[in-house]
């Protein structure tokens, strides 16, 4: 048991079981809709968990990425005629590549100054989105064109259970790979002590960049499969509290832990749904579990939880 | 002639508009700062006391408090909250790291906004002016009277801190708090209760923005969150941990965006105030006031 914890490997494998045997136990599409919508969101923060527990930089813009997928294949097949399957690549290329840009001036900053420069591109891109009415629909929000690969439609939550869950175990293993290799050895010498790492000879803004860009990437994808199995996209995909709900999940799961992401994504996904129960005190409750997770599980869920086995079983 | 006479008159109307923005702006940011240095916590549950204040005294006001009553009430109870905040969340989670702090904070700012849309309601309110609401003409320029109170209010409270934190033994703790918590502690400073001052102050700082600016703005249960973000954009601006950096760092965000508003294009007032930022940060990475620290290995 405790071998199967440590290695990262066994857990991806754990994840794709998990998927396969929680798929007949769902009662009724809605929680199959659910588990889909976890998915979905665990992708995006995998993502972002790599630039910010393994690479140590924080983002509070990455919402931002998301909708850039999101609407990518909103915009796409609406105004620009690109075909459904086209849009998503084309999207996560627009991000990649935006992240590239920005990154080279935002990374030089550190801590909460690169958490504000984050924040405000994200804004931005908010703000082009709810502004652009015409390309975008504005506050409106607009339609999206269901997912077309050589003449199936992707639509319905079964479909989409299953492209997430897919998508989710491959980012996790990629993920995982990325990061028990050299690459991921100078992430985290980079979250350590930048300095230190530059004196290794670790180039810092080289590998800082490759994991912003990454993170980007797995954001964009998450955006794109969030609107093509909504159909609908609007400004809140990208505004600044999802933002803000990534790095939640993220923390809340464990910074540094792939496992932590896709836990902390779930719980905050369910939960709110869970709550509905309370009505008016959704917020109220919510809130306070936040509070006291982090109160008692302060590195994060998983790496907590761990610790805690590991020292009960020593 | 009259061309130019209009573009001053349009001049001086976005540079009220924006010094009066700014002022809260700079209320808020100094919360942030305030709290940031004396427990190195960045506050995201700052823009919740800027509402609290406001609706506190909306409601107390409309129960049959008289006015100034009301004030003084909502200000005392955001205090209460901020040393709740402080003792309940804050302190038991001594130890994790900053952004496990952040994040307690955002979830109490989740939790302080529940309860404001359960007790309070999640109507739009105002408050009555001071000095009534017949706008002065300036120069062909409009101001309101209240616009008046918020920067005079916001210029009492700023002077007010300042001398606080330089005259009394209380305000010299803090500052010795900031400076290095342990020296503090060895030359018998209770820095566990500076820090609760810290957010007691950054409490009562923030709701009386609110209170100030609630004629003005109106206050409903959300207007914490955009506060919060655009209250912490200005602390970086001016250089986290500055007082004086975020007093003109909300100032000068209040400004461009009033400008930006004017100039460029309402819709995109906000990326006007953001894309200073970013040039700012760019070239002065810690912000207009901050040192360069030499990073410790």
């Amino acid at each position: 048991m405790r071998n199967v914890l440590k290695n990262p490997y066994a857990m991806v494998i754990g994840v794709a079981l998990v998927v396969v045997v929680l798929y007949p136990l769902l009662p009724s599409s809605y929680y199959v809709r659910v588990a889909a919508l976890a998915f979905i969101n665990a992708l995006a923060v995998l993502g972002l968990n790599v630039l910010m527990g393994f690479a140590g930089q924080v983002s509070l813009g990455h919402a931002g990425f998301f909708g850039i997928g999101a609407y990518a294949v909103a915009v796409g097949p609406a105004h620009l005629g690109t075909p459904s399957w086209a849009a998503l690549p084309a999207g996560v290329v627009s991000a990649a590549l935006i992240a590239f840009f920005v990154g080279r001036p935002i990374l030089k900053l550190k801590g909460y100054y690169l958490a504000v420069a984050t924040m405000g591109m994200g804004i931005l891109f908010a703000m082009v989105v709810s502004n652009e009415a015409n390309l975008t629909g504005g506050p409106n929000g607009m339609r999206v064109s269901r997912l077309i690969l050589f003449g199936w439609s992707a639509s319905g939550p079964p479909t989409w259970y299953w492209i997430s869950g897919i998508t989710l175990v491959i980012g996790a293993w990629i993920a995982v790979n990325l990061i028990e290799s050299p690459t991921g050895r100078a992430f985290r010498a980079i979250h350590d002590s930048e300095t230190a790492a530059h004196v290794l000879g670790v180039d810092a803004a080289r590998y800082k960049l490759l994991a912003f860009v990454l993170s980007a990437v797995y954001a964009s994808i998450a955006g794109s499969y969030f609107a093509l199995f909504d159909g609908f996209v609007t400004p809140e995909t990208t505004s600044f509290l999802r933002s803000i709900e990534f790095v939640v999940m993220a923390v809340l799961g464990g910074l540094g832990s792939i496992l932590g992401s896709i836990v902390g994504a779930t719980i905050l996904v369910v939960l709110p749904q869970a709550l509905t129960v309370f009505h008016d005190y959704e917020h109220i409750v919510l809130g306070a579990l936040i509070i006291v997770f982090l109160i008692f599980l302060p590195a994060g869920i998983v790496p907590s939880l761990r610790s805690l086995l590991q020292t009960r079983a020593s | 002639m009259r061309q130019g006479e209009a573009a001053v008159a349009e001049f001086l109307q976005f540079a009220f508009s924006g010094l009066t923005v700014g002022a809260i702006y700079a209320l808020v940011a100094l919360g942030f700062t305030l709290t940031y240095s004396a427990a190195e916590v960045v506050n995201f549950a700052q823009g919740e006391f800027v509402m609290l204040g406001g609706m506190v005294t909306v409601f107390a006001a409309a129960g049959g408090v008289p006015l100034p009553l009301a004030a003084v009430l909502a200000v005392v109870v955001a205090i209460a909250i901020g040393l709740a905040l402080h003792r309940f969340a804050i302190e038991p989670a001594r130890g994790a790291s900053a952004v496990t702090l952040i994040i307690i904070t955002i979830g109490a700012s989740i939790l302080l906004r529940g309860l404001a849309a359960t007790f309070f309601d999640k109507n739009y309110h105002s408050l009555p002016s001071l000095f009534g609401n017949e706008p002065w003409h300036i120069g062909g320029a409009t101001l309101l009277p209240q616009s008046l109170v918020v920067l005079a209010g916001a210029a009492i409270v700023v002077l007010g801190l300042s001398g606080f934190l330089t005259r009394t033994i209380m305000g010299k703790a803090l500052r010795a708090t900031a400076a290095n918590k342990l020296a503090a502690r060895l030359v018998g400073i209770n820095t566990s209760a500076v820090i609760g001052l810290s957010f007691a102050l950054s409490a009562a700082i923030g709701a009386i923005g609110g209170i100030l600016a609630a004629p003005i703005t109106l206050t409903n249960y959300d207007v914490g969150s955009m506060l919060a973000l655009k209250g912490f954009a200005a602390a970086m601006l001016g250089g986290m941990g500055h007082p004086l950096g975020a007093v003109v760092g909300g100032v000068l965000l209040g400004v461009f965006e009033a400008f930006g508003a004017g100039y460029v294009s309402s819709q995109y007032k906000d990326a006007v105030a953001f894309i200073v930022i970013l040039l700012v940060l760019f070239s002065m990475p810690q912000g207009l006031f901050g040192n360069s620290n030499v990073e410790r290995v």
